[in-house]
């Protein structure tokens, strides 16, 4: 029996149509367009002004305060202004925009690919070099992962989990790493439970990506790497890489509300930000660019491209074949929770795990009819959560019961609106509650 | 037969009576003393429950109203000063004159203004398509268009308007109780002073972009050239951000700032037709009847642009 | 670039639809619908059309008429109910009578609560009592299974009840109770209620295309069963075997496809549970010392009653345990 968590989930077809598309290196843009908020937290604070000249991996935003990161540029080249320029949701967000010229490195970079295995670094060494290295998670939700590795006192990690999942349907970049970058991928889980003191770790893959969970076996079979990392295969259910039902999981331990993971003795990082972890503490490579799934079912050559911090996304849909005539939606993202955009000229940031072209008639909303009370999206709420009630509550703006009924809870993933069969929006207005309800909240915190 | 008849009577009006006897008492334990005063005030109020004073009710604001001694700061939108006075002199208060307000809507950004470059699929709401991202055109602070001001108003005062795309304020029906200012998540809508018969000046546009963003996203926006505030004779007109605003306290509906506005992002609602001989560019704008209704009016003059032209450009 | 469509996550939905759902549920009723026309013939095909149709018209005139709105016969929701309607009544019944109960379960049933999703109580069942109430012969007079002669026949849960009451002791009753015969359908009922094989292949029917869940269905007849089975080990001689109710009357209709209607039933795992252990007791208790010889229609509406008081206190459980945490 393969292992998966408790609590409900859907099944959406998997489409992993890039699978075999090996990574490929795009080219640098000639205009990098560098967003200083590309985390959660509190955006960078701008380091360079209008014509500094920048090598590619010099910082260009410090982080501002605890809960924030480092933004490098990913490009050579001068500072041509630091504004507002639009992102994919077309509202203006503080960027550096850089002239690219040639592509030199800083040169405290080892750029070599040679692996380099030993770390004797100290915790709390390992920690500053990822801070300085502005690594975020890169599974998508892109928080600042020097501040998970900091585990507050009183508290103990057991288990380091590295999240293989990749549950979001046509998205296959962690797939590919796994597969290309293995040894390194190995290198920057032990580094990472060197941090934590851990000496165990799991790494979580569906068993949609059978490839990838032989490939780490057979390289952990060989004894190279510590004994305490082993691979869990998991049952295909969306959403497992949800980091609290990927700790349900592998652990059985559910996180409590209002919890987090490390009340249960786990600490999960995405298997992009552990090769990411690799490159920063072994190589003294900060996140300068990251790999994209580019996929669509129309697009011409579905690839994974390792591309530059600050590419403009069109670019990329240029390069897969172009924008195919029939193109509805562009997401930035997967399908359950990635963002639709309406500005395709937006760079590519940390969190861009994925560009998804769908075509209009996969696009649109079906008709809404009245919900008919199934209770197909309580069945499928991974939390335990009753959509249908929040969902009507948020309507309503009674944010009282929207507390008691736990909508702080919802962790977004969408398995409501995807099974509803009356088509209702539950989520949209979830997430409203869910945002006002969290003011609220907070306000009476902060008192 | 008859037996059974006079039993059940007699039973059920038994039980009625024992019923009775029980609530009385039971009424009478649990009696709270009131204040009759409030019952007295909440009668004089209009009773709409919209919260627009700030209580939840009007049942709150009659409690408030009798347990204040200084009810000055108290004051019922729905009703106005009528009520206010009503209420004041039934409670022996003094009380505060405060002049009406109308809600207006501060966009002038309608389907033919402001082009749609994308189309939202979301839930028919603002608050989940400003959550989303910046909208369906270039402008990110202008009207979503998805009504949620219209669905929170109790007195029917606010529709949306299928051919602008805009919501538009029922002057006679408005109260000014602020649920559709609340409501929108682009804080589009502002309660102003309702002026002299209905007349007011004021900026038809929210947009904090820069003058040359502004002017590719809507024909209509303002672009901060500035023009109104060196024109106002009485220092109304504030700029910042790119932004101007007139401070309905200081505007004494000269009308200046409209004439030199570049692109018509202010505007005049209820004035009377100007006269001919006003400097006005041309007359056939003149003659052309101002429109009633206060959101969609766009005397933004046509001709004026000539003059609009250079000022935005230069700004820009 | 105007055609560009923006819309929060999640971009992908499921294949389900309200109308597949109640196509689905249509679907799975006609195993049981054809075992019905093998014993009645034409009269059950007859039954049935009127039923189906009528709650269509009636539907389709009210949205029209006193709601004034777009017509809601797409989803499929009035061809359901005609058709459980009809399936709960007698094969013999005067059309008037079908027409009757139709306007019963879709004008005070579904549409004067709303319509489709608002209905505090089942339509076919509230179309159905509401006939059982006014007319009470009619409803429970049967065609003979036979087909022979086609007036009387009382159902075996008639016969148990009328037998137990006049004192005959149940070991004297059992040889006229032929249960495999029951299993099969071959007793008279109304004409939905009496193929229990037939309704249990639509119930998987139903469970393979995941419209219904397995918890309903069994709570229902596991509770009967279980109630049952301790009333007749207390007592052999004064209480009927617990298959004899399980195959007997509508408990298989009731159990699989009225008890489990989504609407009117309730929305966590614990609730249909407590819902669904509801309506087995009752309907036993009904069927041992109510008036009535069967109960399911009676318990299933007494306990659609509860729902909006189970899901206000019944709630699913929650990721990470059950108490929420203390600020």
């Amino acid at each position: 029996m393969l292992k998966t968590f408790r609590l409900g989930g859907v099944h959406p077809h998997d489409h992993k149509i890039s699978k075999d598309a090996a990574i490929r290196i795009f080219d640098v843009p000639k205009t990098a367009t560098i967003p200083l908020g590309q985390h959660i937290g509190a955006p960078a604070t701008v380091a360079v002004k209008k014509g500094d000249k920048v090598l590619v991996g010099d910082i260009i935003g410090t982080a501002t305060g605890f809960v924030s990161a480092n933004i490098h540029s990913s490009v050579s080249g001068t500072v041509t202004g630091v504004d507002a320029v639009p992102d994919g949701g077309n509202l203006r967000k503080p960027a550096v925009t850089i002239a690219v010229e040639g592509d030199e490195w800083n040169p405290a970079i080892d750029r070599t690919d040679t692996l380099i295995k030993e770390c004797t670094l100290e915790p709390k060494e390992i920690i500053a070099k990822i801070a300085a290295a502005g690594v975020v998670g890169l599974g998508g939700a892109t928080f600042p992962t020097q501040v998970k590795l900091s585990v507050p006192p009183g508290k103990k990690v057991e288990m380091l989990i590295i999240n293989g999942v990749e549950c979001e349907p046509y998205l296959t970049a962690d797939y590919r790493l796994m597969l290309e970058h293995a040894e390194e991928l190995l290198v920057g889980c032990e580094i990472l439970m060197r941090a934590l003191g851990v000496e165990q770790c799991r790494i979580g893959i569906e068993n949609n990506k059978p490839e990838a969970i032989r490939h780490l076996n057979e390289i952990l079979g060989s004894g190279k790497y510590h004994q305490g990392i082993s691979v869990v295969p998991l049952k295909m259910r969306y959403p497992q890489g949800g980091e609290k039902q990927l700790i349900a999981a592998i652990t059985g331990r559910e996180v409590p509300s209002g919890g987090l993971p490390i009340d249960v003795g786990a600490v999960v990082q995405n298997v992009g930000t552990t090769y990411a972890v690799y490159q920063a503490v072994q190589k003294n490579r900060p996140i300068v660019d990251r790999v994209v799934t580019v996929t669509g079912k129309q697009l011409g050559q579905p690839s994974n491209l390792l591309v530059r911090i600050g590419t403009p996304i069109s670019a990329l849909i240029e390069a897969c074949g172009g924008m195919p005539a029939d193109t509805g939606k562009i997401i930035n993202g997967g399908p359950m929770m990635g963002r639709a955009m309406a500005n395709i000229d937006a760079p590519v940031t940390k969190g861009t795990s994925g560009v998804l072209l769908m075509k209009t008639e996969e696009s649109l909303r079906k008709a809404e009819m009245p919900c008919i009370q199934c209770a197909k999206c309580v069945d499928a709420c991974p939390m335990g959560l009753e959509p249908f009630l929040i969902s009507k509550l948020s309507r309503l703006g009674l944010y009282d019961r929207l507390e008691k009924e736990r909508t702080t809870d919802c962790i977004e993933c969408g398995c409501c609106s995807f099974t509803c069969p009356s088509n209702l929006p539950l989520l949209d207005y979830i997430r409203l509650g869910k945002a006002e309800t969290m003011k609220i909240i907070r306000a009476r915190q902060a008192k | 037969m008859n037996e059974t008849l006079i039993y059940t009577i007699a039973i059920l009006v038994g039980l009625g009576l024992i019923a009775a006897v029980v609530l009385y008492f039971v009424a009478q334990k649990f009696k709270v003393y009131e204040d009759p005063r409030i019952d007295e005030t909440e009668a004089r109020l209009p009773g709409a429950n919209c919260g627009g004073c700030g209580f939840p009710g009007c049942r709150g604001m009659a409690e408030a109203l009798v347990k204040n001694d200084d009810i000055s700061a108290l004051y019922c939108p729905v009703g106005g000063a009528p009520t206010m006075k009503a209420v004041a002199e039934y409670l022996g208060k003094a009380v505060a004159e405060k002049e009406p307000q109308v809600a207006v809507v501060r966009c002038g950004g309608t389907l033919c203004n402001r082009a749609r470059t994308n189309t939202f699929d979301g839930a028919r709401s603002c608050a989940v398509e400003a959550a989303l991202y910046g909208g369906e055109t270039g402008c990110t602070f202008g009207c979503l268009g998805n009504g949620d001001c219209t669905r929170v108003c109790n007195f029917d005062a606010i529709h949306m308007n299928p051919e602008t795309g805009l919501p538009e304020v029922d002057e006679e029906k408005c109260t000014a109780c602020g649920a559709c200012v609340k409501a929108c998540p682009k804080n589009i809508i502002e309660l102003r002073k309702k002026g002299p018969k209905g007349r007011r000046v004021y900026v038809n546009c929210v947009n904090k972009d820069k003058g040359a963003v502004t002017r590719k996203a809507c024909s209509v926006g303002c672009i901060g050239c500035g023009k109104c505030v060196k024109t106002c004779p009485f220092e109304a007109i504030t700029l910042e951000n790119n932004l101007a605003y007139i401070d309905p306290a200081k505007c004494r509906l000269c009308r200046k700032c409209v004439a030199v506005c570049p692109t018509g992002a202010i505007v005049e609602v209820n004035f009377p037709p100007r006269p001919a001989e006003k400097p006005a560019p041309k007359p056939a704008e003149a003659a052309q009847p101002v429109a009633k209704t206060a959101a969609v009016t766009e005397n933004a003059p046509a001709q004026e642009t000539k003059t609009a032209e250079e000022g935005g450009e230069q700004h820009a | 670039m105007s055609n560009r469509i923006v819309a929060p996550s999640p971009h992908l939905h499921g294949d389900f639809s309200t109308p597949r759902i109640m196509r689905d549920v249509v679907i799975a009723l006609i195993p049981a619908f054809a075992f019905s026309v093998f014993i009645y013939g034409l009269s059950a095909v007859f039954v049935t059309g009127i039923a189906i149709l009528s709650c269509m018209l009636f539907e389709w005139l009210i949205d029209r008429f006193m709601l004034r709105r777009a017509s809601t016969l797409g989803d499929w929701s009035a061809v359901v109910t005609g058709t459980l309607l009809a399936f709960n009544l007698p094969a013999n019944i005067s059309p008037w009578l079908v027409i009757l109960g139709s306007l019963v379960a879709i004008g005070i049933g579904k549409m004067s609560f709303g319509g489709l999703g608002r209905n505090l109580f089942n339509p076919a069942l509230v179309g159905r009592v509401f006939l059982l109430i006014s007319f009470p012969v009619q409803m429970t007079l049967f065609p003979d299974t036979a087909g022979v002669d086609a007036i009387t026949g009382a159902t075996p849960l008639a016969f148990v009840k009328e037998a137990l009451k006049t004192g005959t002791p149940v070991t004297e009753i059992m040889p006229n109770i032929d249960l495999g015969g029951m299993l099969l359908g071959f007793k008279d009922g109304s004409m939905g209620e009496i193929g229990a094989l037939a309704l249990l292949l639509g119930g998987i029917y139903l469970l393979i295309r995941k419209v219904i869940t397995w918890r309903i269905p069994v709570f229902v007849l596991g509770s009967m069963f279980v109630f049952a089975s301790i009333l007749w080990l207390a007592d052999p001689q004064e209480y009927m075997n617990p298959l004899f109710h399980l195959f007997a009357g509508g408990a298989m209709l009731g159990a699989i496809f009225m008890a489990t209607d989504y609407v009117t039933s309730p929305m966590s795992k614990a609730g249909q549970a407590i819902y669904a252990i509801g309506i087995g007791v009752i309907t036993i208790l009904i069927r041992v010392w109510g008036a009535y010889p069967e109960g399911i229609s009676f318990a299933i509406l007494i306990m659609n009653a509860t729902v909006p008081l189970i899901n206000m206190y019944v709630k699913p459980s929650r990721f990470g345990g059950r108490t929420p945490k203390k600020k």
